[in-house]
């Protein structure tokens, strides 16, 4: 399972004021928390607060001054990434393009270039997609763009797209059966990947409905996610998902690793 | 049609393990053994990287094992009756690369011989022979944990294997371990959930995992072999697709497993139309170890100097590509 932990992200009040006061403590002390924790990328959102590359730049600078872990630069715009990119350390994860193709087009060009890995959403112009049907269709396109760049499988993570619980209940089992399609892409398959926390978005239960929704997505195929690594629940109930479905060999002491 | 590319994409690396220290490095061994490190299934070099040969350990007992047939010791020769003399005589002549002690005798079903005892053999082999040494306490986990800590302080700074940590005394091996500088093999039996689960405890009693080396009871051919060989094969592909607590090298304790067996004590009187039992025998322990050493075992002990030859000359095979 590949963990990537979500909290430094401008929508958080702490690191939101960091960011603006130039603060690197919380930014550093989320990603030692983080990395401890086992993440293995650390996310690294600028959001609304500035549309600077220089800012985002000083975001990962600070998170690399603190950790090992390798970056995932979390934005869509092209004039971030490609400043940013040139901060990381080591080979990062590209947080994320759609399969609409100016979108696309220079991610691919940037991922090629730094051999980084990439996230694509399973959606393009027109949103997110009602029916899963639609999402195996934009996956399908951005993996296959992927493949003609000639760029290696084991990098490409697919996103169905998590949309909250509480405001469409329909859409987890899209989802679900979604990440299953996925799964047949290609052999090896693609990563595949979700933002863990929309699910829970603005409800009262937010760690069950974390837990639950992750567990029954690993059983579904998916392999990877963004969330809140610092709940021990919540990553041992993968740990545990990852172990019926046989990827992982089993012992008695497993949650202690 | 273009081919497709079958060629397997490995993510991870086992970690490699060098044993023994020289006079620079605070022991007194003229040279040191270094195992694992492969990128790649046993010798399927065309996928990764098998930077070092399986390396053959002489099996050498501190008593004379009562059930092993007289082909064997007379094979070995009368340096049988000396630990130190046998050792020598192993490396010299039947140029093994390192040196496995048994310490058979503090069994307190058998001879119940002193820790004591037991530390001075340690220390006559270490006199002995310069190669590095393996020490194999007799699987009562009781009397290791009496027999192995003065053997460890007996061998301090000089980077031996001590075995075997089972989930039952990995607290005890992982200390001494830790205070005499020593790898340690953590040993399962024939079971690849209780392998994972010795290398987690030694790793929560805070003994790093890359001075590990696995063991599964040893199974010898016709006793367990298939079961044994999927182990270590399932083992070596865990770790090399990333899993950390299975990424570690592994040994195969096959010169004392095979010399227990019927089909290499009887000879053709009681086995008739098997052959005899003075070619049979160190067949059986080769074609064992050559098993392992196909599966992913990066060490194998071996006592019929026949045995070592063949199983030498194999590997050097296996890893030139020149099968002759």
């Amino acid at each position: 399972m590949i963990f990537i932990g979500e909290r430094i992200n401008t929508g958080f009040k702490d690191i939101k004021q960091a960011v603006l006061d130039k603060d690197p403590k919380p930014l550093q002390e989320w990603a030692r928390k983080q990395a401890e924790a086992g993440a293995n990328y650390i996310d690294v959102n600028l959001g609304a607060v500035s549309s600077k590359p220089a800012d985002m730049c000083w975001m990962i600078e600070t998170v690399q001054a603190a950790v090992e872990t390798p970056i995932s630069i979390d934005t869509n715009k092209v004039a971030i990434l490609s400043e940013a990119i040139k901060a990381c350390k080591k080979p990062p994860l590209l947080n994320s393009t759609t399969s609409s193709k100016e979108k696309l087009d220079p991610f691919l060009e940037i991922a090629g270039k730094y051999g980084a890995s990439m996230i694509g959403l399973a959606m393009d112009e027109s949103g997110t997609p009602k029916e899963s049907a639609k999402r195996v269709e934009c996956a399908g396109m951005i993996a296959s763009a992927w493949l003609e760049a000639g760029l290696p499988m084991e990098h490409l993570f697919l996103d169905p797209i998590v949309m909250p619980l509480k405001f469409m209940q329909d859409q987890a089992k899209e989802f679900l059966e979604g990440a299953r399609q996925f799964t047949m892409i290609s052999d090896p398959p693609p990563h595949i990947i979700c933002g863990l926390s929309n699910i829970s978005s603005k409800a009262t239960e937010k760690k069950l409905i974390n837990r639950t929704f992750l567990v029954m997505a690993i059983a579904n195929g998916l392999d990877a996610t963004i969330a809140d690594v610092l709940d021990t629940d919540l990553i041992n109930a993968a740990r545990t998902a990852e172990l019926m479905m046989n990827r992982e060999i089993y012992a008695d002491a497993y949650v202690k690793v | 049609m273009q081919i497709p590319d079958a060629k397997e994409k490995w993510t991870s690396k086992i970690n490699a393990i060098t044993l023994g220290a020289t006079r620079a490095e605070g022991g007194t061994r003229a040279k040191t053994v270094t195992v694992g490190g492969e990128t790649t299934l046993p010798f399927l070099t065309s996928e990764g990287e098998m930077p070092h040969p399986p390396a053959i350990a002489g099996l050498v007992v501190d008593v004379v094992p009562e059930g092993w047939p007289d082909i064997l010791k007379k094979a070995i020769g009368d340096e049988i009756r000396s630990p130190a003399e046998w050792a020598r005589k192993c490396v010299e002549k039947f140029k093994v690369d390192l040196i496995c002690l048994k310490l058979l005798g503090p069994d307190p079903v058998g001879k119940n011989l002193s820790a004591d005892h037991a530390a001075k053999t340690v220390k006559a082999v270490l006199e002995a022979v310069d190669v590095p040494l393996i020490i194999w306490g007799c699987g009562d986990e009781k009397k290791d944990n009496e027999v192995l800590p003065p053997c460890s302080m007996a061998a301090r700074g000089e980077n031996c294997l001590i075995g075997a940590a089972t989930d039952k005394n990995y607290r005890t091996l992982g200390a001494i371990g830790k205070a005499d500088k020593h790898k340690l093999i953590g040993e399962a039996p024939v079971d690849i959930n209780i392998a994972k689960q010795v290398n987690i405890l030694l790793q929560d009693a805070g003994f790093d995992l890359k001075d590990v080396v696995m063991c599964q009871v040893t199974a010898a051919l016709g006793y367990g072999f298939d079961y044994v060989y999927t182990i270590f094969e399932r083992v070596r592909i865990a770790g090399l697709r990333g899993d950390k607590h299975m990424a570690l090298p592994q040994i195969a304790n096959v010169g004392w497993e095979v010399w227990k067996i019927k089909e290499a004590l009887a000879d053709e009187d009681i086995l008739p139309g098997w052959g005899k039992l003075e070619k049979r025998g160190p067949q059986w322990e080769a074609t064992t170890a050559v098993g392992y050493i196909q599966a992913g075992a990066d060490i194998v002990t071996l006592a019929h100097p026949d045995a070592i030859a063949t199983v030498k000359e194999t590997i050097t095979q296996l890893m030139t590509g020149d099968s002759k």
